[in-house]
């Protein structure tokens, strides 16, 4: 929070166009690391459920396999679209 | 040649993710084409760049659970959440040196990088489930696997 406050009145004394760029670069950080969070736990709770299920039924393990490879890729797809609105807006 | 079966020959999520990348390089004259007359040269050079860092990204994330998932289902768990962090991390490093670069357009490599990551993952998902319980093949006839 203290770090926040600094920044703010660091971004207040610049002159507009480079405030707008500084407010621009704390927004992407902000949307790359906030994109990242939602996937983060989406991926936890697509792996421990595929876990849970193989390890109640070993023998469709396979099945499992594929499913969750494809949910971790779908969820992932939330986290590139964070990835991009971040290198487009202030990497 | 060897009989012995490797972990990789037994793995579906690495038929799934060879799969993807099968198609993915079928698709990328046509992707760096629609590039190329959107953006230019710099597109054909942004969208090849896309392209290959999620062929690449479905690789190693193949390759995290193919490796991990025959070993300890709790090693998969700790793996598959710390390959995220390092994969976002990845392209992040990857995407770091070409940022300011005059040879790549920038809007090209994002726009190739989505549409590129769900459109082959929702075609691998039209086979799937095409195949049931069987990754992204087409069963044949020789096949063991039988539908039912």
């Amino acid at each position: 929070m203290e770090a926040l406050v600094q920044v703010s009145r660091l971004v207040s004394e610049l002159n507009a166009a480079d405030a707008k760029a500084a407010n621009a670069a704390i927004g992407a950080g902000f949307a790359y690391g906030l994109a990242a969070i939602g996937p983060g736990v989406g991926i936890g709770f697509v792996v421990g459920k595929a876990i849970e299920a193989m390890a109640r039924q070993p023998e469709s393990a396979g099945m499992v396999r594929t499913t969750m490879f494809l949910g971790i890729a779908f969820t992932e797809a939330l986290a590139l679209i964070g990835f991009v609105v971040f290198i487009l807006l202030g990497l | 040649m060897s009989d012995e079966i490797k972990p990789v020959d037994n793995a579906p999520e690495f038929a799934v993710s060879r799969d993807m990348v099968r198609r993915g390089i079928m698709v990328a004259p046509f992707l760096l084409l629609v590039s190329g007359v959107i953006w230019g040269t710099e597109g054909v050079s942004g969208s090849a760049y896309g392209l290959a860092i999620v062929l690449v990204n479905f690789i190693l994330a193949a390759g995290i659970i193919t490796i991990t998932a025959p070993r300890s289902l709790a090693l998969l768990m700790g793996a598959v959440m710390v390959g995220y962090v390092v994969r976002l991390g990845l392209m992040f490093i990857a995407v770091l040196p070409v940022r300011h670069a005059g040879w790549i357009s920038i809007p090209s490599l994002c726009a190739t990088m989505l549409v590129t990551h769900l459109g082959l993952l929702v075609w691998e998902l039209r086979h799937v489930s095409m195949s049931l319980a069987y990754p992204g093949l087409k069963p044949k006839k020789s096949s063991p696997f039988k539908l039912r």
